[in-house]
């Protein structure tokens, strides 16, 4: 119990003072039991303030800290600190949220703010009373990452954490590197093509030692915790001995009697069991889809480099942290969405990008050359009635982009587009601001009130009801209806489900705080990068890659970890072992053992993440979450309670 | 029944969750939305570590009513988190029963993290109903 507890009442400026007569609740709590020092202070977190917490708790040799001023997402960890500076161990303080749960929610009733805010201060004094010192859980950390998908944000940040020191595993699902950018040609908003960046940074890779590139490969076992997670990676052979001359490549293709529809190309072309994506892809080795390939044994009589006898491998991997960059998939519109898949010249832009990519002088399309196109924006993202709630970002820019790429390479285009109001954020808008000067025509209609394709005799046609033009009724026969879709998260979630990685309300992978904490996850060790949180478009996605390579190299670098203390506790009288609590747990972080003749539960404080799952389903009440006792909580409670 | 209310209302004890709906619940007060201050925030890791227990201090101890802001399906330690804070709920309101408390004194709603308004919408008409009972 705590004899020399310290109390520091914030104004906030006006903040708090305004609405909370702070003196007044200074001397409701000085007399409280255990509190010697009590103070209110202009600014709490300002530094002269600090410096007199740190001088308060040596002199008085304080064994408590109360601070009552804002949120403890904004300062819990800023007192800590403070009174760890002083030397007293940090778990000894306590924050009480007079701000925002009490100054500013009651702003319009100061008696009842004031008088709220007292019984904040006496909780946290009574918390405070209990607390115990706590050393953080020290596991050893190895100073290796795997980072999961080749795509650009995982391939950037492998770089990074290569050059920082770290050994990296780069783990890609398909046979070639790059992810998306490698299937879109022209780019904004630097013009440099897919290709040649996907170049760049695969010489790089290679020509780091630290980083092992796996392709065909995925995480299939996941088991440890940060700093040390097991990881078990299933490496598909390709098929190849060695790359094989372009000829004989080239013939082995040919003969090959299996014909699919062609991914890489958004299925608008084929391609054979044997394959790759395109003639310089990385690495440089073509592969055998063996889900497609029938064995027909024609491709090795041509191609002296195929070797069927090579075998599934699976490898061990230990790792300190893991960065998953597992990118999206384009939206796929349902049947009939704006006449997909039931007109014949409506695609996807991802389609659309592809067929920009193999068409030279004369953009055609089914055999049709193509002069008039209308671009439908906002297709799977901002959904009135679908999930897809969100903006996909990239998609306004990119358009704009792919629509003056097409006016200049051919002629005589009309390019239509048909909005929602037009997001070039950034330095963006200059194509927005190109496109318009070069002609293109905007049109722009409310979400519940969309254009509409139709089919009319052999003409496609798009109508609008137009409210740039006071709502003025607008038709476009067009030669191609492209759909921008956006991004959703990729279908296939098994990794994320793996690592029980959360996911938000959009779906996407899910950061612990969207600023102040936006590429880790509640799963420690485990970051996020790239469209795999969200919709980005590459800078934003080696933006987060970055970040995320930062956050992983800080926790495997130092080969030691210091993990959060306030994980579940067992008490050893009380546990019978029932396997309720391990039931509840979704870490696996208890284990049944032995102990004085009887069996009980043991917490892994390394896995345990804290969340008390097990607590309410213990039958003899044998659980507590440090730093949330049942002495901690009924204490608060009382203390909430005005004694009058 | 309890001493000490500000405007007569209920005192309420809400169990908010560090990472969901503590921010929801800031976020009001951010946005000055009023709720009456006679509503008092618990942060716990996630909803379902609440131990039954605890709620019926509270409510033994004097609180008209305990409300819990729950992660729902957006809890960051897993999905079964709706399941289990719907477990504990249960239990707890048969204890309640039994103990001859009513049980629609406790509340639970989810709160996500940018739930500020239905927040608010919660402990207000939370608020009416314990004081319409209480009377
Ligand atoms: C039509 C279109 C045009 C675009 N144009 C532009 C543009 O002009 N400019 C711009 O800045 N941005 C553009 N973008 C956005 C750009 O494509 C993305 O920003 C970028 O692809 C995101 O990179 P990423 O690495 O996060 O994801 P991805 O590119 O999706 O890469 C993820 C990688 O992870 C791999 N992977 C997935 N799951 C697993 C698993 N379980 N195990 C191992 N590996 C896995 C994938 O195979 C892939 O290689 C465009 C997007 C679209 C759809």
């Amino acid at each position: 119990m705590k004899k020399k507890i310290g109390v520091y009442i914030c104004h906030c400026g006006g903040n708090i003072s305004d609405y909370v007569d702070v003196e007044k609740v200074r001397q409701a709590v000085e007399g409280d039991e255990g509190v010697i020092l009590s103070k209110t202070t202009m600014f709490a977190c300002a530094d002269s303030n600090q410096k007199e917490m740190v001088d308060d708790i040596k002199d008085r040799e304080l064994d408590g800290v109360v601070v009552a001023s804002c949120s403890p997402k904004l300062h819990l960890l800023t007192f800590r600190a403070v009174v760890e500076r002083a030397g007293l161990n940090k778990y000894n303080y306590v924050h009480a949220n007079i701000r925002e749960q009490v100054s500013w929610a009651h702003s319009d009733n100061k008696m009842g703010a004031t008088e709220k805010a007292i019984q904040i201060v006496k909780a946290a004094i009574a918390k405070v009373r209990n607390t115990e010192s706590l050393e953080p859980v020290i596991v050893e950390a190895t100073n290796a990452v795997a980072v999961i998908g080749a795509g650009i944000a995982g391939m950037r940040a492998a770089i990074e954490l290569a050059e920082a020191g770290s050994q990296v595993y780069l783990i890609e699902r398909e046979f070639f590197v790059g992810g998306r950018v490698a299937q879109w040609d022209d780019l904004c908003l630097t013009e440099e093509t897919g290709k040649e960046l996907i170049t760049r940074l695969y010489d790089q890779v290679m020509s780091q030692k630290k980083i092992t590139l796996f392709t065909g490969a995925e995480v299939i076992e996941n088991s440890g915790s940060v700093g040390n997670f097991n990881l078990k990676v299933k490496i598909t052979p390709r098929h190849f001995k060695l790359r094989c001359t372009e000829e004989t490549l080239q013939q082995a293709i040919d003969v090959c009697p299996v014909e699919v529809p062609d991914e890489f190309n958004f299925n608008i072309t084929t391609r054979k069991a044997i394959y790759h994506n395109y003639p310089s892809e990385y690495p440089q080795l073509p592969a055998i889809d063996m889900k497609n390939c029938t064995r027909c044994g024609e491709c090795e009589k041509v191609c002296p480099n195929i070797d069927f006898s090579q075998k599934t491998e699976y490898l061990n991997l230990k790792v300190g942290s893991i960065l998953l960059a597992t990118g999206f998939d384009p939206y796929e519109p349902k049947k009939g969405e704006f006449g997909y898949g039931e007109i014949d010249n409506v695609v996807t832009f991802p389609q659309f990008k592809r067929i920009v990519h193999y068409c030279d002088d004369k953009l055609v399309y089914k055999g049709k050359e193509i002069k008039n196109i209308a671009y439908i924006y906002c297709v799977g993202s901002r959904q009135v009635d679908g999930e897809n709630k969100y903006c996909s970002r990239y998609c306004c820019t990119a358009i704009i982009h792919t629509a003056i790429t097409v006016k200049k390479k051919y002629k005589g285009i009309h390019n239509y587009h048909f909005n929602r109001g037009i997001r070039t954020y950034g330095k963006a808008e200059v194509w927005y601001d190109e496109s318009s000067r070069l002609g293109d025509i905007y049109l722009q209609s409310f979400e519940y009130d969309p254009p509409v394709v139709e089919k009319s005799g052999t003409q496609t046609i798009v109508r609008i009801k137009d409210m740039l033009t006071i709502d003025k009724e607008i038709e476009v026969v067009a030669d191609l209806v492209v759909l921008v879709t956006g991004m959703v998260p990729r279908q296939d979630n098994s990794i994320g489900n793996l690592l029980k990685v959360p996911r938000g309300r959009d779906n996407f992978f899910n950061e612990i705080h969207m600023k102040l904490r936006p590429v880790e996850t509640v799963i420690d060790g485990i970051t996020i990068a790239g469209a795999s949180q969200g919709p980005k478009n590459i800078m934003e996605s080696i933006n987060s890659g970055l970040a995320a390579a930062t956050k992983s190299f800080s926790l495997v670098n130092s080969g030691e970890l210091a993990l959060e203390p306030t994980v579940a506790k067992v008490n050893l009288e009380a546990c019978e072992w029932c396997g309720k609590c391990d039931e509840a747990c979704p870490y696996n972080a208890f284990e049944k053992v032995e102990t004085g003749g009887k069996f009980i539960a043991k917490v892994n404080s390394a896995v345990c993440k804290g969340c008390g799952m097990c607590l309410p389903v213990c039958p003899t009440n044998a659980l507590d979450l440090i730093g949330l006792t049942d002495e901690d909580v009924e204490s608060m409670i009382d203390a909430l309670i005005p004694n009058i | 029944m309890t001493g000490g209310k500000v405007n007569n209302s209920p005192r309420i004890l809400v169990f908010s969750t560090e990472k969901i709906s503590d921010p929801a619940i800031d976020m009001a007060g951010l946005l000055k939305l009023h709720y009456p201050p006679t509503v008092y925030t618990i942060p716990v890791p996630c909803s379902s570590s609440i131990k039954p227990r605890w709620i019926l201090h509270a409510l033994e101890q004097g609180f008209d009513g305990v409300f819990i802001a729950a992660d729902g399906t957006d809890c960051p330690y897993g999905e079964s988190c709706t399941e289990k804070t719907g477990q504990l709920m249960s239990v707890t309101q048969q204890l309640m029963k039994e103990k001859g408390i009513d049980p629609a004194r406790l509340k639970m709603a989810a709160i996500c993290s940018v739930c500020s308004e239905p927040f608010v919408k919660h402990v207000k008409s939370f608020a009416e109903y314990l004081s319409k009972s209480s009377n």
